[in-house]
């Protein structure tokens, strides 16, 4: 029997589940080659799953459905209603892109997105080991049908391939981590896992064993070295509309699905992930940003930034628990999610200007192609130097709160050996200027190209949403005020419901 | 809203404005809105001066409202008498160089305009923030223009030059930011900086805390060794560029010492003082006699920066009322001369397109009008009394022999240094017969040139003549100051 609280908590993944069957019906008897009714009837429902989330989201409440199988926490309703948008803004900047490289002729590109957002809300609401899996699996394989989507192109084919092997390969190390907790714990509720490991009654290296596949999984998810050798790759490979879409919002979604997993479930156990975490940040900063700053391939340069950003993430992830002291949990995981949420909002806008520049038979994706952009588009080389500015952690720009909470969460934790990562991160992120600063360079600096000098034609929707999304980096940079505060009831939220 | 608040924002919004509405076949309306913008929010800044209190080292003028209330972060506002000139410096010379690129700036002219005014703005928040994190967003925001201006509208070698400035600036300050968060966590949650006067620190956080901000500030001054970046940055740069970082980027390293450094961490800073005064030392000698040997005027000028900024840090930290309140003046005279003398240099290269100065001689037969403002310049730039340049070189070095005769010994070397260098680059452009075809047809200076150097030669004179003003505001702030300093916050 199944009560009515838990259908009000799935609410917004029934709207989404109908809503994307239905378009992909509606799709058949569609006729432009722009798809304009599929995409009008994409954004409303992304919008109005948007609003339903921030609905949730506002009510503040914690609940558990389906035999707390999911649960609906502030937390998981801001990530939700953030992925709607970001996904929303992804589509706005793929249309036109996708269109001329004749991507929309199924519907697939709308309803597998859809699909994918789907699992995503599986995964940030789903309080069962099996239903996170589903949900990431329900993700991930549409992710890589979506590479797949122009299947004439070799390299998106290859992108693809790559991205189902190696996804395949973590999603199995994720799986066989579960199963040994499940085997230890004897429960695959995130709550009970977390009581039974407290209780100290299992076995401490049945545990750790489990955890270290966990901790593998989920850092192939967000891109941590040294499981991030298909993140350049697939990036560069697969179309940019769909990098965006696989490089957008599920950050959000393996965020929250760490947060469920290690916080949630296995908070005891700090101790053990935290080293692993630490080594994995001090790898992907080392490695990301050296590697990006041999790039000239503006998307692979952008990928491998994104693990370097990955590595501060994951900083603030560390630095919750020290010493089994819970003190600083909220700021430094409100930290970690107000990064999240900003890194996300910056990525659309750094990759929605390549979406943009790029026309039918150019990809426009290699950096020395922006060369000029000042002198073809000020708004565009403003919205870019931006979000480069702000990835590189330069105030006032929003990416500068980030690595500050980070920092700060780092700093405020009294250890040495914190102070020096925090330090050593600093020295990071001054390479990652580097190379950040070279696209500015080139947009403003340089001259344009004969070959990319025509005027630049976008569609007034993706004008205006590129203008509102640019100008957000710069307004949540002056006031971050009301970001951070939410990131950090959230998390408040979720430290308060594991009662330590 | 009030007048720092106003001080800071109006330029920043006439920019801002500028942006969104300039359009390169409108450049003579984008001129002249610059201009109404910096003038205005020059005027602004004059009721602050007017209404400026004497006799008191408490803040005025002061604003404070939460920003960011996590982090317990303050919109915190207020000048004391140590800041209260530089920002009226600042938005004086704002006006000076919108003046100085009519001309001479031609491409994307509204961007050009906008960055000035955008980065006036920024530099008077740095000046006027009283909040640790604000201070530090103002002080690394005016990275972006900076570079934005020596990378669009610098030199052949601008790459390279707009790269090394912002790394190696971007590079100090990063230390200075964990720094910050560093005391925000010992003061239990706070970013005031006026409380971290008080705060009791240990010796070994003082010495960390020391040498973090001395990352960021020395690289700003720039001292000595870690000036590299300035001659490089100032040759490649736009003229307006340097002038406004020779008169008003360079300060905010200097004004960073005697805001962060000194009353933080007074300990640390009197145990290392000696090191300081070394380098500062070095600047004025070693550095006075590379000026000397330069072919380029810009590297010359750029070198003697160095030189005059290293006065700077040496009245600083000989923690005598002389010597400190000698290194303001002798900031705010360096910021008047310094601009005059790039502003000179854009002059000659507007018209010949060279700066270096075998390209001239005898310039003084066909501009004698110019001539004659360069003289006065070089002569500031020498320390002749009357000029600005005097005063605080002046009371540096008395303060220095009052402390320690060998020091103030070595110091006033500087006098003769920055004679040779000076003079005899003047002798070299200035004076003899015509030696260079393209000097022969150079026409002097038209009335536009006239009043933007006019302006400086008056602010030259009025603070060689009577500095009182300068000193009479500054007196309380830094006796107060210094007894900051002179507190251990030991035990």
């Amino acid at each position: 029997m199944i009560d009515k609280l838990s259908w009000i908590a799935v609410y917004p993944e029934l709207v989404l589940l109908v809503m994307a069957c239905l378009i992909a019906l509606v799709d058949l008897g569609v006729k432009s080659p722009r798809r304009t009714l599929t995409y009008a009837l994409t954004l409303l429902t992304l919008g109005a799953v948007a609003v339903m989330e921030a609905s949730y989201a506002l009510g503040g409440q914690t609940f558990y459905g389906f035999g707390n199988m999911v649960v609906v926490d502030p937390m998981g309703s801001w990530l939700k209603c953030f992925s709607s948008i970001a996904l929303m803004i992804t589509v706005v900047y793929g249309r036109p892109y996708a269109a001329d490289r004749d991507m929309l002729r199924g519907g697939e590109f709308f309803t597998l997105s859809l699909f994918a957002l789907l699992g995503m809300f599986v995964m940030i609401s789903g309080h069962n080991f099996l239903v996170l899996y589903m949900g990431l699996e329900l993700m991930t394989l549409c992710s890589y049908a979506l590479v797949a989507l122009r299947r004439d192109d070799a390299q998106a084919t290859e992108a693809a391939m790559k991205y189902f092997v190696l996804g395949a390969l973590a999603s199995g190390f994720l799986l066989y981590g579960l199963s040994m907790l499940y085997g230890a714990t004897g429960s695959l509720n995130i709550n009970e896992v977390f009581n039974a490991i407290a209780s100290r009654q299992v076995k401490h290296q049945v545990l750790v064993f489990g955890l270290v596949f966990i901790v593998a999984g989920l850092a192939f998810k967000l891109g941590a070295v040294p499981f991030h050798m298909w993140l350049p790759d697939v990036y560069q490979g697969a179309p940019t509309a769909v990098t965006l879409i696989i490089g957008g919002a599920p950050q959000l979604a393996a965020f929250a699905m760490t947060i469920r997993l290690l916080v949630e479930g296995l908070l005891p156990l700090a101790i053990d992930w935290q080293q692993m975490l630490a080594l994995m940040a001090i790898g992907s900063l080392v490695i990301g940003n050296l590697a990006a700053v041999a790039q000239t391939n503006l998307k692979r340069m952008l990928a491998f930034s994104t693990i370097s950003q990955m590595g501060f993430l994951l900083l603030g992830l560390l630095a919750g628990v020290v010493n089994g002291n819970q003190l600083h949990t909220e700021s430094a995981y409100g930290a970690a999610m107000f990064y999240a949420l900003t890194y996300v909002l910056t990525t659309l806008a750094a990759f929605g200007i390549i979406l943009l520049l790029a026309r039918a038979g150019h990809e426009s994706e290699e950096i020395t192609d922006l060369s000029g952009l000042n002198q073809r588009s000020p708004l565009y080389a403003g919205v870019m130097a931006m979000s480069m500015f702000s990835l590189a952690g330069l105030p006032p720009l929003v990416g500068f709160y980030a690595k500050l909470g980070v920092l700060q969460a780092l700093i405020s934790s009294g250890q040495t050996s914190y102070l020096v990562l925090a330090v050593f991160a600093v020295f990071m992120s001054l390479i990652g200027a580097f190379y950040y600063l070279r696209v500015i360079k080139v947009m403003y600096f340089d001259a344009p190209h004969s070959h990319n000098a025509q005027p630049i034609s976008a569609p007034a929707d993706a004008q205006i949403v590129l203008a509102i999304n640019g100008a957000l980096l710069l307004v949540l940079g002056i006031a971050p005020s009301s970001l951070m505060t939410l990131c950090a009831q959230s998390i408040n939220s979720i430290v308060n419901s594991l009662g330590v | 809203m009030g007048l720092l608040s106003l001080a800071i924002w109006m330029p920043i919004f006439f920019g801002v404005g500028l942006l969104a509405l300039g359009r390169e076949s409108q450049a003579h309306t984008v001129r002249w809105i610059a201009l109404i913008g910096a003038i205005a929010s020059f005027l602004v800044t004059l009721p602050l001066y007017d209404g400026f209190q004497l006799g008191t080292s408490a803040m005025q003028f002061v604003e404070k409202s939460s920003w960011i209330p996590r982090f317990n972060m303050n919109y915190h506002l207020g000048v004391d008498g140590i800041s209260l000139w530089f920002v009226l410096l600042t938005a004086f010379i704002n006006v000076v160089v919108i003046i100085a690129s009519w001309e001479s700036i031609t491409t994307r002219v509204n961007q050009y305009m906008a960055s000035f005014l955008i980065l006036s703005g920024l530099m008077i928040g740095v000046f006027a923030a009283l909040d640790g994190m604000l201070f530090y967003v103002f002080f690394e925001a005016t990275l972006i223009p900076m570079y934005l201006i020596i990378g669009i509208w610098g030199g052949p070698n601008k790459i390279y030059a707009a790269f090394k400035f912002f790394l190696y600036t971007l590079l100090g300050s990063l230390l200075m930011l964990v720094a910050l968060i560093f005391l925000y966590n010992k003061s239990g949650g706070s970013f005031d900086i006026l409380a971290w006067h008080k705060l009791p620190l240990s010796a070994t956080a003082q010495t960390l805390l020391f040498f973090s901000f001395f990352a960021a500030f020395a690289v700003k001054v720039p001292m000595w060794p870690v000036h590299t970046w300035l001659p490089d940055v100032h040759v490649e740069a736009p003229t307006g560029g340097s002038a406004v970082l020779a008169a008003i980027m360079l300060k905010l390293g200097a004004y960073g010492f005697l805001r962060f450094s000194m009353p933080i961490t007074p300990d640390a800073s009197h145990e290392w003082a000696g090191l300081i005064i070394a380098l500062s030392l070095i600047a004025v000698i070693y550095v006075g006699l590379v000026a000397l040997v330069q072919r380029d005027m810009k590297k010359l000028v750029a070198y003697s920066s160095v030189a005059h900024m290293g006065f700077v840090t040496l009245g600083f930290f000989l923690f005598n009322d002389l010597t400190v309140s000698g290194g303001i003046v002798q900031m705010i005279a360096h910021g008047f001369v310094s601009a005059a003398m790039f502003l000179c240099i854009g002059v000659l290269y507007d018209r010949v397109h060279s700066r270096e100065i075998a390209s001239y001689g005898g310039v003084v037969n066909t501009m004698p009008k110019f001539a004659a403002f360069a003289l006065l310049f070089a002569m500031a730039n020498c320390g002749l009394p009357a000029t600005a340049g005097f005063v605080g070189e002046w009371m540096v070095i008395l303060g220095a022999v009052k402390s320690n005769f060998w020091i103030g010994a070595a110091a006033a070397t500087a006098l003769i240094s920055g004679a040779a260098y000076t003079l005899w680059m003047y002798k070299r452009v200035y004076l003899g017969p015509v030696t260079n075809e393209n000097v022969k047809g150079m026409l002097d200076i038209n009335n536009r040139e006239f009043l933007m150097l006019g302006l400086l030669a008056i602010a030259t004179l009025y603070m060689g003549i009577y500095p009182k003003p300068f000193t009479d505001v500054m007196n309380t702030s830094v006796a107060d100051l210094l007894k900051h300093v002179a507190l251990s916050k030991l035990n």
